[in-house]
């Protein structure tokens, strides 16, 4: 699906019609909910870590661009070299360079947000490079021609059947008769396919969780070990990112990794959290000849001077989307766009416009569920508001929406008014209700009676009542 | 327990507009309990909105009015009290987020916000009242924790504490109580088939417990949840936790 977010509201219908979703997401809630109580009952200082980890990232934004200097001269001074690229097409141009100057035929990719961000599989494919995908959700994503629905568990909108089914697709020289059933079927059949690219690819190219001023090192956090053979079995190894990945220390990093896995999966610490610092030096046994950091802006430096900043705390845990019952209900790709959920719907706007994703900052409920979990304490809800506020202000919203809140406005600066109106309100639907506790249907209130009953009011106001009834 | 003549303080009632239009029966029953806790209650004329509906949807000009509306009508008072979180969390949090940049109102939305709670934590906590006598049976209930009332003001234990000292009826909690019920003021006609289905969600796990009637302190959630309900053809009711807790502890004084 390549869903785009103007087309939000259709968007959910689909959404809402697709079974094997639902079941997906709830699955995916439920899960979730229970292992993450449970990693953090066994952790009695998780919120005291939370602060910490909001006090790291807010250092880390307050000095980013000593931090990144600082990263760049130590890529440097390690055989690296560091590329500052302003948007999507910058970066782009610039991983194509370095695999043309690589000479490369196949890249092979780990996971990346960021690469999703700039379009990087379309710009290397375009460019004539066989790129592959070694993460395993990724790679049966590029497989189906579908995007990450998740920031942590990009194919978590995909059933166990769906994954084999993919496979027997494209996986045409293996045996017809052979069984998927488990899981582990599944692995090892992914896990055969990629040992071969891997051991092909001239290029391997990764993201970040992390950069470290001090060190010019670059932090990998996963669970399958793809990103580590990406990373040290090719001649170049591109790292692609975020510019405000940078930390100053690794014990600031060490920190943050203390509540990402936590965070993301519900697990105490990731398989592999791996530092990558510079390219091979002559007495290493292996690694990568050259080493590239690809560091992207892409909207993040005009985030960082707005009232927005505090969404670039975030450290892509997902844990956010994971809780959200906005999220649950749709799915990822419902939003159209990089970042599904709430983490989303603050930096989508930012990347894409608020034109375009103007959906988006609506589609809450403000439950404060994301703000909750979240690992670096962004309130989202707020960030979510002042989006909402951009778009009151360039009139983006329905117009009948403006009228209401007008009327609304004006009425209760006229307390009398505005009891004397609700309480005719109240009569009229009194009226219609015929006796009856709740209305099914009422003109014009179609978007609630759709799908519930209108509770009907008692009669009267209670402030009206309660003067008549205690006197003066 | 004070008794109604030791009078201890006054508290300034902020309805809110569901039940001030839709339920005055709750406000009748949370201001009684206010009294049964030996505070004297003040229902202002001059109170509307606490400007929710603006503040969520963007208009941040006119929810700066009904901050300033409401800061001028409830400051006199040694107490405010609402039967809502998220009306509550209005006064309590966003009105001085709201007036931080007006030099004339910053400091008294701070004081204000000081004094405002809403009416379970109130009870609880501020009074330290506990319900003297038993709510009549009314079979077994669950809780629903708004979300607001929940995050916002971290409001949990209190109404558990108090139906726990009530005795009765038995309280059998739902999986997820603190999961949204999908309400969230506009949200809920700006996005109708997001809401039902997390209104669904939240009927599943009523549902699952068995429960006579779903009870809560929004009567925003409780409207969206009982038209939820009613549609699907549940026997479930629902119940303001004001209603549940001056059901036991009565003198007449109540709604309809």
């Amino acid at each position: 699906m390549h869903a785009d977010s103007a087309r939000f509201p259709d968007n959910v219908t689909a959404a809402r019609r697709d079974p094997m979703l639902l079941g997906a997401l709830q699955r995916l809630q439920r899960d979730a909910r229970a292992g993450r109580a449970e990693v953090i009952a066994r952790l009695p200082e998780f919120e005291a870590l939370r602060d910490a980890a909001r006090e790291i990232r807010n250092g880390a934004l307050a000095n980013l661009a000593a931090n990144l200097e600082r990263f760049e001269e130590n890529v440097i001074a390690n055989g690296g070299a560091v590329h500052w690229c302003r948007d999507a097409a910058e970066a782009g141009a610039a991983v194509t360079r370095i695999c043309r100057e690589a000479g490369a035929r196949t890249v092979a990719k780990g996971k990346s947000m960021v690469s999703e961000e700039i379009a990087l599989n379309a710009a290397l494919l375009g460019a004539g490079f066989d790129v592959v995908e070694t993460d395993l959700g990724e790679y049966v994503l590029q497989l189906r021609d579908e995007t990450p629905s998740h920031i942590v568990i990009p194919a978590i909108h995909l059933t166990k059947d769906q994954f084999a089914e993919t496979f027997r697709d494209a996986h045409d020289a293996l045996p017809e008769d052979r069984s998927l059933e488990e899981a582990r079927a599944i692995t090892d059949e992914a896990r055969g396919a990629l040992r071969d690219v891997f051991l092909r690819a001239d290029v391997g190219i990764t993201g970040a969780n992390f950069l470290i001023a001090e060190t010019g090192s670059v932090v990998i956090v996963t669970n399958e070990g793809n990103g580590d053979l990406a990373q040290s079995l090719p001649r170049t190894h591109i790292v692609v990112t975020g510019i405000e990945k940078a930390l100053g220390t690794v014990e600031e990093a060490l920190t943050l990794v203390r509540v990402l896995a936590r965070s993301a999966t519900g697990q105490e610490i990731s398989a592999y959290t791996t530092f990558a610092t510079g390219a091979r030096r002559a007495d290493d046994a292996a690694g990568p000849e050259a080493f590239h950091v690809v560091l992207v802006d892409n909207g993040r430096s005009d985030l960082l001077g707005g009232p927005k900043r505090e969404i670039l705390r975030c450290i892509r845990c997902g844990a956010c989307q994971t809780v959200c019952p906005v999220y649950g209900a749709v799915g990822g790709h419902a939003y159209g766009a990089v970042y599904a959920g709430p983490v989303g719907s603050v930096l989508t706007p930012a990347l894409s416009g608020l034109e375009t994703a103007k959906h988006l900052p609506e589609a809450s409920s403000f439950c404060g569920a994301c703000e909750a979990v979240c690992p670096v304490r962004i309130p989202l809800p707020r960030l979510l508001r002042l989006w909402r506020q951009d778009a009151f202000q360039a009139h983006l919203g329905p117009t009948a929406l403006r009228w209401g809140l007008f009327a609304w406005s004006a009425l209760t600066a006229w307390p009398g008014a505005y009891r004397a109106a609700g309480a005719i309100g109240g009569r009229v639907l009194r009226l219609l209700a015929m006796g009856r506790p709740r209305l099914a249907r009422l003109p014009f209130a179609g978007k609630w009676t759709g799908g519930r009953d209108l509770p009907v009011p008692e009669g009267g106001t209670f402030v009206g009542q309660w003067h008549r009834r205690r006197g003066k | 327990m004070p008794s109604d003549t030791e009078t201890r303080a006054t508290v300034g009632f902020f309805a809110t507009c569901l039940v001030d239009l839709f339920r005055p029966s709750v406000g009748f029953a949370a201001a009684r309990l206010i009294e049964r806790a030996g505070y004297r209650v003040v229902v202002p004329r001059a109170q509307s909105c606490c400007g929710q509906p603006g503040y969520n949807s963007g208009d941040r000009d006119a929810a700066r009015r009904a901050a300033r509306r409401a800061v001028a009508v409830f400051e006199g008072f040694e107490h405010v009290v609402a039967p809502s979180g998220s009306c509550a969390a209005m006064f309590v949090h966003h009105f001085p987020d709201l007036l931080s940049d007006d030099a004339g109102w910053e400091g008294r939305a701070r004081a204000l916000a000081g004094k405002t709670c809403e009416l379970v934590d109130f009870l609880a906590r501020v009074a330290g009242w506990r319900p003297e006598a038993a709510p009549p049976a009314a079979g077994s209930i669950t809780y629903h924790d708004s979300c607001a009332g929940l995050r916002e003001l971290g409001i949990r234990e209190q109404p558990r504490a108090l139906i726990a000292a009530a005795g009765a009826p038995e309280l059998r909690e739902m999986e997820g109580p603190d999961i949204c019920c999908g309400f969230g003021g506009t949200f809920c006609v700006k996005y109708p088939a997001i809401s039902e289905a997390m209104a669904d969600k939240k009927i599943d796990a009523i549902e699952a417990t068995g429960a006579d009637t779903v009870v809560g302190g929004d009567l925003g959630c409780l409207l969206h949840i009982e038209g939820r309900l009613s549609r699907r053809g549940s026997a479930v009711g629902t119940s303001h936790v004001a209603e549940l807790l001056a059901a036991g502890s009565g003198d007449g004084m109540g709604g309809d």
